[in-house]
């Protein structure tokens, strides 16, 4: 694989450069560009009719951009038939043959590819013992279990040595258990046969797990690209910071501008710091979204006033309104005076000193970790 | 109570049917097959044996027909199946919802009228003095009058007409069952068109070509009126001589004879079918 | 138990309510020929009688034997059968019963008719049938363009190739064999004779077979042909030689040199019929001289009562005299009875005809 990589500069895998698809009045795909390094875990992620099933229907050659160049190790595919293109794809219900065995279904790519009859049970064989079913080659698919399927349509594609493996949302139809599960074991299987894998999901906690980048994708456009630990933590738009992660959210008013940080009042009244995010400082007056993740929110027992914000810490008074509980992600919903209700982690260990619904308690956070864009 | 209750109801659901079957169909094939077992050796003075379907082996005549009966209707079967495909294929595939409910419509309407009459219409269409012969004339393509009734080209033809929809509908609904993600699947792994369709598309829609041609093939062989009215001086069909058998010489007994005989060599040859193709006769009634 | 009495119960109910008598009044079921029981004439009779309904079943010889067979005669109350197919029907199916024939008024019946129905149909000194009317088979052909049809023949005459039509049917069998010099009625008494000349008949047929158009089913094709040009001559049946001679005067009917062959359409009575009074009623009625006229118009046949002929309606009696000559008519040839076994050898005779590819 390395071998035709030019020695002047990185190749990638797939590139894609002012991509633009529109159908009738909807523009599903507006101007994308994205570049995607060897061997490496890419995510799409974004809200259903976001467009990132078109824009992969473009690069797998089933749709043709309007505008932009899509390209394949360095040549554009523009104009190359499905068939032509060495980009394979796992459907969104992996469309396995249900007329074909395993054998079969794994052999149909290589038939198509003029393989020598003698080399195909050799290749399959192989491809099987990669995805650890070497013995399910003579099953009928309705034999198989889910995440079965899942790996014989991986297998099927990666015994054609693709450059780019497509993934549309193919952990949809699992329940929940067998989706995590398949999580780590997609991932483990993208570095096992170290392709490039483009995989296109609504579910950003899959992204997040098993992406080394991730294009977040609103309205045609993507928003932001980045490694999952930067689309958290540095979110460049009001957009990926709801989208990506759980967070609490406000729409305030700028009350008093300053360098880098403003200060702000919601809606229902609450005034908190916050770090201004997504280049701009606004100026007061400017209407703002306001974001604080539920993790860098502490709580402490004890009655308080909702004390004037410092100039680094926000804090709040409140009562616990309900606890949910859920293991090591447990929360509380604490009302505040104003009314609304915010969500905090805390550890909820079973012993007497847990919270409980109707205690007082005191909420403070970092004005660092209050990130606000610009509305 | 409960119990009886229900039992009263799979009763009475199932009482129709059965009645169906058993007055309808058992008790007449038996009445049948008792009839053709019988041999006339005087007026009103009968034997028991097989003497109707010796009959039947030791005449040619007889066994020619149904020969050519068959197949004939094997080549309207395989014509209603090639002409049949890319229209339930255009339709369940690549229509909109919109046409789906039309095209499918436009496939009914030969049905709404009868048999009869359809045969009728194709007579004045093609007869010597006919639509097409003299829009032929008036164009200069052709000099004199042609006769395109009485031949067995004719009789294909019109039986395809009277049949296609038999094939079109269970090809609709089995390729209206099918992802299309299959279809883009097998073009994604690498498969041309010609590959899609004879690795993906025709296996799965298998199950209801076999149903289609089944039926196609029953239809065309227990035909009657189209043939008849179509077919020109040397184009016999089996049901004719079915009919000429009861009716015109009296002759009951290998009348029921030769209808058994229709029976047992459309089953064996829908038998055959089931087992080139690989399917079973439950898989394609369930899937069509 | 109780599950069982109630669906007994419910079935009995069924069964009553289906066999609920339906009426008082008398139906009389009639099975006959197309355009036998026209309209007028059926609403004429109900009038004059009004607790008889008549209901009509239209269909062929054949047909009728076929249908009357499978019930033993049972299910129509009067059937119009030819007269040659009373004799072996009644022998082999008993599907008919003897008339009473001090019901039927005889008196202004053409003689000659009646006894010869009467003679074809009597077993055991029962009569079984009585005339009604009857009608030819024959020739007929357009005088411009075939003047040269005379015999059966002519119809395989190369100069008409593909030109001709006729129906596959006993009818042709027997006209053949007529234009050969055979007298097939004759051979009924000696079936092996007759089979001899129903292989020659088929040999002669088959090499013909090139010269014909095609085989016509019914009146209404052979109209189209005649009417369109597409055939120039054919056997046909008289009453559809008439009807075409109202359309087109070039095309007229012909007797046969050798002799048309004469049917007689009659009435007998279904061994099973349940209105016997109906039937005689209406048997007397459509042989009154009016009803006749409206019936002759209709069927275009000739009735079986004295001067008939002139009850014909215009056209039609022109179409007639100028078909038949008082010789033709003296010619003609009546069906014969057909004994039992020779529908099988004409039938055969017929198969392998229609299934010769030579020619």
């Amino acid at each position: 694989m390395a071998s035709n990589t030019g020695g002047d500069s990185v190749q990638h895998d797939l590139e894609c450069s002012g991509v633009s698809k529109r159908f009738g009045s909807v523009q599903a795909v507006d101007d994308v560009s994205l570049e995607i390094p060897r061997g490496s875990f890419f995510s799409i992620l974004g809200p259903s009719g976001c467009g990132k099933t078109t824009l992969m229907r473009m690069i797998a050659g089933f749709e043709e951009p309007d505008a932009g160049d899509i390209r394949i190790k360095g040549a554009s595919v523009l104009g190359t038939l499905p068939n032509r293109r060495n980009v394979k794809m796992v459907f969104q219900h992996l469309a396995l043959f249900p007329m074909m065995n395993v054998f079969e279904n794994i052999a149909y790519g290589l038939r198509c590819a003029g393989v020598a009859k003698a080399d195909i049970a050799p290749k399959v064989r192989a491809v099987l013992e990669r995805v650890a079913l070497p013995d399910v080659a003579e099953r009928e698919i309705h034999q198989l279990s889910g995440g079965q399927k899942q790996r014989i349509a991986i297998a099927r594609c990666m015994v054609l040595d693709p450059d780019v493996l497509l993934l549309d949302e193919p952990l949809g139809a699992l329940d929940l258990k067998l989706r995590e599960a398949m999580k780590i074991e997609l991932k483990l299987l993208q570095h096992q046969f170290d392709t490039t894998f483009v995989y296109i999901t609504h579910d950003q906690s899959e992204a997040l797990v098993m992406s080394d980048n991730v294009a977040v994708m609103n309205d045609g456009r993507f928003e932001q690209v980045g490694a999952p630990q930067t689309l958290y933590h540095e979110p460049a738009s009001a957009f990926v910071a709801g989208f990506v992660g759980d967070t609490n959210r406000w729409s305030g008013t700028v009350t008093k501008a300053g360098r880098g940080q403003v200060r702000a009042e919601t809606a229902s009244g609450l005034a908190m710091v916050c770090d201004a995010r997504g280049g701009a400082t606004p100026s007061a007056g400017d209407a703002v979204e306001i974001f604080v993740r539920p993790e860098f929110i502490n709580v402490e027992t004890g009655a308080g006033k909702s004390g004037r914000a410092s100039a680094t810490t926000n804090r709040l008074a409140g009562t616990v309104d309900s606890l949910l509980f859920n293991g090591a992600n447990s929360r509380v919903l604490v009302r505040t005076e104003a009314g609304g209700l915010i969500e905090a982690d805390v550890v909820l260990t079973g012993g007497t000193g847990d919270l409980r619904p109707g205690d007082d308690v005191r909420l403070t956070w970092s004005a660092k970790q209050t990130m606000c864009f610009a509305g | 109570m409960n119990k009886d209750i229900r039992r009263l109801t799979l009763i009475l659901l199932f009482t129709p049917f059965a009645l169906w079957i058993v007055l309808l169909i058992v008790i007449p094939h038996i009445g049948m097959f008792i009839l053709s077992m019988r041999e006339k050796v005087a007026p009103r003075v009968f034997e028991y044996g097989f003497g109707n379907y010796i009959e039947f082996a030791n005449e040619p005549i007889y066994w020619n027909t149904l020969l050519r009966t068959g197949s004939m209707s094997l080549l309207v079967t395989a014509i209603a199946l090639i002409i049949g495909f890319p229209v339930a294929y255009y339709i369940a595939k690549i229509a909109g919802n919109r046409t789906k409910g039309a095209l499918f419509l436009i496939c009914l309407i030969p049905l709404w009228v009868s048999d009869l009459i359809r045969a009728f219409g194709w007579i004045l269409l093609l007869r010597e003095t006919g639509v097409v012969s003299s829009s032929l004339q008036w164009l200069g393509l052709v000099d004199g009058p042609i006769e395109f009734l009485y031949n067995d080209v004719t009789v294909i033809m019109g039986l395809v007409y009277t049949v296609i929809l038999f094939m079109i509908v269970p090809l609709v609904s089995t390729l209206d069952g099918m992802d299309n993600a299959m279809i883009e699947a097998g073009y994604n792994l690498g498969g041309n068109g010609f590959t899609v369709l004879r690795r993906i598309i025709v296996p799965y829609a298998m199950p209801g070509i076999v149903a289609g041609c089944i039926v196609v093939f029953m239809l065309t062989a227990g035909s009657y009126l189209t043939p008849i009215l179509l077919g020109g001086k040397n184009s016999s069909w089996f049901t004719e001589q079915i009919y000429n058998q009861f009716i015109t010489r009296y002759n009951w007994e290998s009348g029921a004879a030769f209808g058994f005989l229709l029976l047992a060599f459309t089953s064996l040859v829908v038998w055959l079918g089931l087992k080139l193709s690989g399917q079973t006769l439950s898989s394609t009634v369930a899937r069509s | 138990m109780r599950l069982k009495r109630t669906l007994a119960s419910l079935l009995a109910a069924t069964a009553l309510s289906v066999a609920a008598p339906a009426s008082a009044e008398t139906t009389l079921r009639l099975l006959t020929w197309g355009s036998y029981a026209p309209e007028n004439v059926v609403k004429l009779f109900e009038e004059k009688y009004p607790d008889i309904k008549v209901e009509v079943t239209f269909s062929n010889n054949e047909e009728m034997i076929a249908k009357l067979r499978a019930t033993g005669g049972a299910g129509f109350d009067l059937a119009q059968p030819s007269h040659d197919r009373i004799y072996a029907a009644q022998l082999e199916y008993n599907i008919y019963k003897p008339l009473d024939m001090s019901k039927i008024d005889t008196s202004n019946m053409e003689a000659t008719l009646l006894d010869g129905v009467k003679a074809n149909t009597t077993i055991e000194g029962g009569v079984y049938a009585v005339p009604h009317q009857w009608g030819t088979s024959g020739l007929m052909a357009d005088k411009t363009k075939a003047p040269e049809i005379n015999g059966w023949d002519d119809l395989c005459d190369p100069a008409y190739k593909g030109r001709t039509s006729m129906r596959l049917k006993r009818t042709i069998l027997l006209g053949t064999a007529f234009a050969m010099g055979e007298d097939p009625f004759a051979a009924y008494a000696d079936l092996d004779k007759y089979q001899q000349i129903l292989d020659q008949v088929a040999e002669k047929l088959i090499t013909c077979k090139d010269n014909i158009k095609a085989y016509w089913k019914g009146g209404d094709d052979l109209s189209a042909m005649m009417l369109s040009g597409e055939i120039v001559a054919s056997e046909t049946w008289d009453s559809t030689a008439y009807r075409l001679f109202s359309e087109n005067s070039n095309i007229v009917f012909v007797p046969p040199e050798t002799g048309a062959l004469a049917w007689i359409d009659t009435f007998a009575l279904p061994r099973k019929g349940e209105a016997d009074d109906a039937a005689y009623k209406w048997i007397n009625f459509v042989l009154q001289p009016e009803i006749v006229k409206l019936m002759s118009a209709s069927t275009g046949a000739i009735a079986s009562i004295k001067g008939a002929k002139d009850l014909l309606p215009a056209d039609k009696k022109a179409a007639v005299n100028a078909a038949f000559s008082d010789e033709d008519i003296a010619n003609l040839k009546f069906f014969a009875n057909i004994p039992p076994g020779v529908e099988d050898m004409e039938g055969k005779t017929l198969e392998r005809i229609k299934a010769a590819t030579g020619g």
